[in-house]
């Protein structure tokens, strides 16, 4: 017979681990995006290396990530050396395509009264190819987002900013910031290898 | 070859434990000798194994095994020998077994010690114990196994976390987890103690010395991390109330619980069933702070890469040891004695108020932690409890904990006269006083949470001295006064000098959270910044390679109003492996105050020589922090040492005790 007043910890036992074993479901880093789970927005830039335009729906099928940068952008050349081993590590299943982000409108520096449209691609050209040539290009190719419309759409709010997209082009994870060795092999790589293995019907 | 060798002598610990645990509690409780005499040896047999399979992994990190899956991902051919002998528990597989291999020390440790104790008991002691490491074994071996293989082996490894890479986290965990896994005994006997049906004095006075060693860990652990963040992070704090640290702090405030209470029940036989239930919770809470840790419920800067696997086996561990220790408690705690009568105004209501005052405290810290999941579970958003408000609900409680503080020492057993106790009090009460008058002037200006701070940490200090010497002349007889507080016993000096540790820590506190300053200043050779009638003068940087970073290193002088009095080198530092740069604060650390400058970031990126933003800070009495805690923990270690926990006596007299129930 258990007396009442040990009835509580009982109570408490039990509310305990309740609680933690439904907090072992949830992941308290995970910031909500409205992005999640929904088709990567469509757009079509031209692209750095040969200009030629590029859209998302070519990537139907595969699992790939989108990559913000920019050479102004301090934060990844912290991450850069990152991607670079990444690419070289599985380059063939899981490619990185990359988002150049307001390269030109983005660095306070520069005077953007001074350019017109062609003077500002040629700049951005320039710019970050010696960035990717002195850093190494992890990237199957980048796009060029001059004035930012697309980085707008995904909701860019801090550069460097990575998103997995899935085979039916569905947005599954978003990385805010540099992608942390501990992010990668936590989150991304796991993700990208169970995305990858389902069929693209799904 | 040797990794293999390890791993098979791990997998043989498990049955080792597990049937040494079974047969001997089972033989204690049937009464079956041949049975309960298996402790013994299977305990040895339990830290020759898991020894022998830690040496095996230390090896393996040694010899650069970079096929070692565990191996290649903390450690590095660069790596200095002695971060590669820490790395063995830089991560959470490692840290785990050197958690096991603890848990098997003090296993050991209470075997050898424990040869004055009836058979039976020892048994019970023993045979839980192996339990507990019995389902560490399994988690290490069920989910988190550091000796699986790479294949193909890696050619170089990742590398040590750079945060790792320092004397200050090479020590801390260790002391930690010798804290957390030291509860496991107090709390073995707590439950053989349940088991025979006896909590008795001997059951109290056996427990004091394991759970003082413990607490002593822990404590020592704790500071050593506060130490650390303090001169490692940079940011001039010393505790942050993140989740860990709070699942390291929550042990620690039941731990002193349990001390006084054990106190209590040993000289008096009094709060027997809260001691076993205070005991029971201590070493559960270390638990559930490896849940949190471990598990990834929380977010915090020491989690581990979580994986659900590891949470579900913890909690399903957790909530077996917890459960079946309520059950056993519910079933015993009605048949034990109230224990001796005490009058209201006597030390036996005073410590009483002191541990619940202490239980409280920690659930509020509890509370505080938990929260986030809790808010999370009715899905109403994800929320991070900080500071405001453990320093709303935490600290106020503190205040008359450290009142009763200064007063227990005064209060007899039994009952008091309250006029006696406070004809005593008159004096450490004017010095407290007059000291939160004054005291608060000396760094400028009086204000209310400085001059508290001051008026509790003389309280103590004054009591604690006044009592010990009025103590040691009332006992001296015809010898002098000195030779007198020589003969007192060690338990009485280690009381009062872990009190003044108390007091310590309180002023340090105080005057550090009211009167410390700090500056962000961008700086370029040549220029200067004053704080607090320090000057730094920025003379350059520099580029210093390291082993396996390379470092840009400020050179800074420091002086005081215009007297040279040193040179400080704070350091950025570039890990190979790691895209974080590490900041290395430079700090003139001295008894009544640090001063210290950080390096933040080089305004252009492209010029480390050129101008960097710093950040300089003015600690008063900070170093008091951690001065205290060791002050604390020597307390406990003189404590520890007194002579009647000593073999030869406390046996005879045990036997007497154990004889007369």
């Amino acid at each position: 017979m258990l007396k009442n007043r040990y009835l509580w910890l009982f109570v408490g036992f039990f509310a305990l681990m309740a609680l933690l074993a439904v907090g072992l479901t949830r992941d308290p880093r995970e910031i909500p995006s409205p992005l999640l789970g929904k088709p990567a927005p469509a757009f079509s830039l031209p692209r750095l290396d040969s200009g030629a335009p590029f859209s998302p729906e070519e990537m139907k099928g595969r699992v790939w990530l989108l990559n913000v940068w920019a050479s102004w952008c301090v934060s990844c050349r912290a991450e850069h050396p990152l991607l670079v081993r990444l690419a070289r590590e599985r380059r063939e299943i899981l490619p990185i395509i990359g988002l150049n982000y307001k390269e030109a409108r983005g660095d306070a520096s520069l005077d953007m009264e001074k350019l017109d449209e062609t003077a500002e691609r040629r700049l951005i050209e320039e710019r970050a190819r010696q960035w990717l040539d002195t850093r190494g290009d992890p990237y199957v190719f980048s796009v060029m987002d001059a004035d930012g419309r697309v980085g707008m759409d995904y909701g860019v709010y801090g550069v460097p900013e990575t998103y997995l997209i899935d085979k039916g082009g569905v947005i599954r994870f978003k990385q805010i910031g540099p992608i942390t060795p501990e992010a990668l092999e936590r989150d991304i790589l796991p993700l990208a290898e169970k995305l990858r293995r389902e069929s693209a019907a799904e | 070859m040797l990794t293999e060798i390890g791993h098979f002598s791990l997998i043989l610990a498990f049955p080792v434990a597990l049937f040494t645990g079974v047969f001997s509690l089972w033989g204690a409780q049937t009464g079956r000798l041949a049975w309960t005499s298996c402790a013994k040896s299977g305990a040895l047999a339990l830290f020759f194994t898991v020894g022998f399979a830690y040496l095996c992994l230390t090896l393996a990190f040694v010899n650069n095994d970079f096929s070692v899956r565990y191996v290649a991902w903390h450690s590095n051919s660069l790596l200095p020998l002695v971060y590669r002998i820490a790395g063995v528990w830089g991560g959470h597989e490692g840290s785990l077994l050197l958690w096991l291999l603890m848990l098997c020390g003090w296993t050991l440790a209470a075997r050898i010690f424990s040869r004055s104790l009836p058979d039976a008991l020892r048994a019970r002691i023993l045979g839980v114990l192996c339990l507990i490491a019995a389902g560490f074994l399994l988690f290490i071996l069920l989910t988190s196994n550091p000796f699986l293989r790479l294949f193909p082996g890696a050619a170089e490894g990742r590398d040590l976390n750079p945060m790792l890479q320092d004397p200050g986290l090479v020590v801390h965990p260790p002391l930690l987890y010798m804290g957390y896994v030291g509860f496991s005994v107090a709390y073995a006997f707590a439950i053989a103690a349940l088991l025979a049906g006896r909590l008795d004095a001997a059951w109290a006075r056996w427990s004091r010395p394991w759970t003082l060693a413990a607490w002593i860990f822990l404590t020592l652990g704790i500071a050593c991390g506060s130490w650390w963040a303090y001169y490692e992070l940079g940011w001039g704090g010393w505790w942050f109330w993140d989740p860990v640290e709070n699942a390291s702090f929550m042990p620690w405030l039941i731990g002193v619980a349990l001390l006084h209470s054990l106190a209590a029940t040993e000289k008096r036989g009094c709060f027997k069933n809260w001691t076993a239930f205070l005991a029971i919770l201590a070493f559960s809470l270390s638990l559930l702070g490896t849940f949190l840790v471990r598990s990834g419920v929380l977010t915090s800067v020491h989690a581990f890469a979580s994986d659900p696997a590891r949470g579900v086996f913890i909690l399903i561990f957790l909530a077996v040891v917890l459960g079946l220790s309520l059950l056993l408690f519910v079933w015993r705690a009605p048949s034990v004695g109230l224990g001796g009568r005490f009058a209201l105004f006597s030390r036996e209501s005073f410590l009483l108020a002191n541990n619940v005052l202490l239980a409280a405290a920690g659930g509020t810290v509890l509370l505080g932690t938990l929260y986030p999941l809790i808010v999370d579970a009715w899905n109403a958003g994800k929320i991070s409890v900080g500071p405001p408000y453990f320093e709303a609900v935490f600290v106020p409680m503190m205040w008359p904990l450290l009142f009763l503080l200064g007063v227990i020492p005064f209060v007899r057993w039994k009952e008091t006269l309250w006029k006696n106790t406070a004809s005593d009090l008159r004096l450490p009460f004017v010095a407290a006083l007059a000291a939160a008058a004054a005291l608060p002037f000396c760094y400028g200006a009086w204000n209310f949470p400085s001059a508290l701070g001051f008026f509790f940490a003389v309280w103590i200090f004054i009591g604690a001295k006044y009592q010990f010497l009025r103590q040691a002349s009332a006992a001296r007889g015809k010898e002098s006064l000195l030779r007198s507080c020589f003969r007192q016993p060690l338990s009485f000096w280690g009381m009062h000098l872990a009190h003044v540790g108390v007091a310590v820590f309180v002023a340090g506190v105080a005057v550090v959270s009211v009167f410390s300053e700090e500056k962000d200043v961008r700086m370029a050779a040549g220029d200067t910044v004053e704080i607090s009638g320090y000057t730094f003068r920025f003379l350059g940087m520099r580029e210093m390679p390291g082993v396996n970073y390379s470092a840009w290193q400020g050179e800074m002088e420091l002086s005081r109003q215009g007297r040279f009095l040193r040179r400080l080198f704070p350091e950025k530092r570039f890990y190979y492996s790691s895209a974080m740069p590490m900041t290395e604060a430079a700090i003139d650390s001295g008894f009544f105050r640090d001063v210290y400058v950080s390096l933040g970031e080089p305004l252009d990126r492209a010029r480390p020589d050129g101008e960097w933003v710093a950040r300089v800070y003015y600690k008063p009495l900070v170093n008091w922090i951690w001065g205290g805690c060791f002050l604390m923990a020597l307390g406990g270690i003189l404590a520890m040492l007194d002579r009647r926990y000593r073999r030869s006596r406390f046996s005879s007299s045990l036997r007497r005790e154990s004889g007369s129930c």
